[in-house]
């Protein structure tokens, strides 16, 4: 240990690990340890016992719920857009080859107190209940539109600059009504809340289309796709990724000191009593706490079910996303929901999940709306922890620190924070124009 | 299943354990490419190979996962175990720690690792008699106490390196309705075999 590295890493959360695939492959040296002695961090995937330890303080879960290994609960619940960044990122690095996915089954959203499924192109805009007869033929031209829109051709473009005209012009332009916009912004386009009405229609546009075309992608219910086992495969396989070019691991070090020099540059990292030098520490939040602020709490219920969400064409996995006007909120809500279908829990049983941003001082009670969807549990849990930020200026420091998860049940923003840090770390941008129109999902 | 005739395919995921320097990076190197380097360096860059053996009707595909080093501190991965039909436990034979660290692999292994594996113990370095600190009768009774398959090998000479993988290959369960996986792998080709041969260089 008493080496010296390019760069040491600090937790094995998957922000971290695809950070220190990337920097190992390019051909740093890395040294990187977890205090835990298990991979993710935050981001890890539970079985039965340690989910009771976490939540139960004891770790004898209930027999008839079966065997604790056929259990793999994430603490931080996400589908991947099958076009999206960290498919991207997967193919980019290869770390593909370590990993098993499977569709989700569906995508939904919450509209005037029921489910229905997200229409996504002009096809199925016609014949969603969503919307009512002369409302669905505005809808379907305006997906025409975003589908045929090509940036760099611009017949395609209708005279719109979509660089300036806001989302609200655009559609304002082919007349659609709020209740649409809001599944179109929410759930295809997977804003967070409604600042995007305000700004350039570009970006929701871009959002629009990978949507449709991840959907088109596997033939799936919805443009998702996820791991089987679980999401703690992912920081695993970008671990193993670094560990073949070269990065050390160390699970189970305790302390973690980052050190520093008289002008506050780190100089290394202390664990039971030795030190490894460094130029450069990359680590979540819970590593610097003094570099980081509270920026907001993420409310979350854990459910184990024997169904699957009620109202989701029996779905096996699904998002269900309840966008904040549906529930006079400020951000949305999300619900998520997979199953033994991708080896997450034994033969029979679902786990689903109840997310938002805490925006009261009861947050638990916050997520009725999204859990009185879910009919009735066989068990049910409930974290709520605090998201952080860093505040410290890299260039001073020589400290990456990472943002915490949000409670969006999907990678968009997870990838962006771990792309700007790369750059931020290395000075470089991450090429990821992998060819995703030949990529295909091989069946094993 | 397994008996039936016609043409037999089989995937199986197979996994090295031992201590570092023990030679199981070149015990693969010997397989895959039938290379041997005296100084192998430490595993970068290549932990991930692919090899077809036919056994009697049946070909067996193995995808054999290396440490990448992960071993060193105790750091590996569950999912380096998951579904994996197959372990080669490798130590050395001049090496008593190595021997001793060997057990301590074996053990994980029935913790992690599924019922039905297949394991083998590889005593390697078997060139080096003169050194040896291990004796051959030690290993065998203690893999035949634990329900492994003994072999001495040198990835030197080569000597038993292909007979450890083929006798792996024979034992493999025909039938294996548990370990394959129904998801699919992204490839970024769609043609089939891109997933095949060494890895990245």
């Amino acid at each position: 240990m008493d080496e010296e590295y390019d760069v040491i890493v600090l937790g094995t959360g998957l922000k971290e690990c695809i950070l220190s695939g990337l920097l190992s492959v390019d051909g740093l040296k890395v040294l990187h340890m977890d205090r835990n002695d298990y991979y993710g961090g935050e981001s890890t995937s539970l079985n039965l016992i340690q989910l009771w330890k976490r939540f139960r303080g004891d770790d004898k879960p209930p027999p008839h719920l079966g065997s604790s290994r056929d259990y793999n609960v994430d603490m931080i619940p996400k589908f991947m857009m099958a076009n999206g960044t960290l498919v991207r990122v997967l193919i980019h690095t290869d770390v593909t080859k370590y990993l098993y996915f499977k569709a989700v089954d569906g995508s939904f959203v919450f509209n005037k107190g029921k489910v229905h499924k997200v229409p996504a192109n002009d096809m199925e805009a016609l014949k969603s209940p969503l919307m009512g007869i002369f409302e669905k033929r505005r809808a379907r031209k305006f997906f025409i539109y975003v589908q045929d829109y090509d940036e760099s051709d611009p017949k395609t473009h209708e005279g719109l600059d979509l660089t300036r005209v806001t989302t609200r012009e655009l559609i304002a332009k082919y007349g659609l009504d709020d209740n649409t916009v809001d599944f179109i912004g929410h759930a295809i386009a997977l804003h967070r809340d409604d600042r995007y009405l305000n700004e350039p229609a570009l970006d929701t546009v871009k959002r629009m289309k990978l949507y449709s075309e991840s959907l088109a992608r596997f033939q799936g219910g919805s443009p998702y796709i996820y791991p089987l086992y679980g999401l703690g495969e992912l920081p695993q396989g970008f671990a193993r990724l670094s560990a073949v070019y070269g990065g050390t691991y160390m699970l189970n070090k305790p302390e973690c000191k980052v050190e520093f020099d008289e002008e506050g540059k780190v100089v290394g990292v202390t664990s039971e009593g030795e030190t490894a030098k460094c130029k450069k520490v990359v680590c979540d939040p819970s590593y610097l706490p003094n570099k980081v602020r509270k920026v907001g709490r993420v409310a979350r219920a854990i459910a184990i079910m024997s169904h699957p969400i009620p109202n989701t064409n029996d779905s096996h996995s699904a998002q269900v996303i309840l966008p904040q006007k549906q529930l006079g909120r400020k951000s949305d809500m999300y619900l998520f929901c997979c199953s033994y279908s991708h080896n997450v829990a034994p033969k029979g049983k679902f786990i689903a999940f109840v997310s938002a941003e805490a925006e009261t001082d009861n947050p638990q009670s916050e997520l009725k709306p999204g859990i009185d969807l879910l009919g009735p549990v066989d068990e049910i849990f409930y974290d709520i922890y605090d998201r952080y930020e860093p505040v410290n200026e890299p260039t001073l420091d020589n400290c990456f620190i990472s943002t915490s998860y949000d409670a969006t049940t999907h990678f968009e923003s997870t990838v962006l924070d771990v792309l700007n840090m790369y750059t931020l770390i290395t000075g470089k941008v991450l090429d990821l124009s992998v060819d995703l129109s030949a990529a295909s999902a091989a069946e094993e | 299943m397994a008996a039936t005739a016609g043409h037999n395919n089989l995937n199986a995921k197979l996994v090295l354990l031992g201590d570092m320097g023990a030679g199981k990076s070149s015990l693969v190197l010997r397989f895959v490419k039938g290379q041997f380097l005296e100084f192998q360096e430490s595993t970068i860059g290549a932990a991930f190979f692919s090899q077809t053996l036919a056994v009697n009707d049946a070909t067996v595909k193995f995808e054999i996962w290396d440490t990448a080093g992960q071993e060193r501190y105790h750091s590996l991965a569950p999912m380096y175990y998951r579904g994996a039909a197959a372990a080669i436990i490798v130590y050395d034979i001049t090496n008593a720690d190595s021997f001793t660290r060997a057990k301590k692999w074996v053990q994980e292994l029935q913790k992690q690792g599924n019922p039905n594996m297949v394991v083998a113990l590889a005593g390697n370095k078997a060139d080096l008699e003169d050194k040896r600190k291990v004796t051959a009768e030690e290993a065998r009774v203690y893999a035949e106490e634990n329900g492994l398959f003994f072999m001495e090998t040198s990835a030197k000479t080569a000597a038993n390196v292909n007979d450890v993988f083929y006798e792996i290959a024979k034992r493999l369960p025909r039938a294996q309705p548990a370990q394959k996986p129904a998801g699919m792998v992204l490839v970024d080709r769609p043609a089939e075999g891109s997933r095949a041969a060494s890895c990245c260089s």
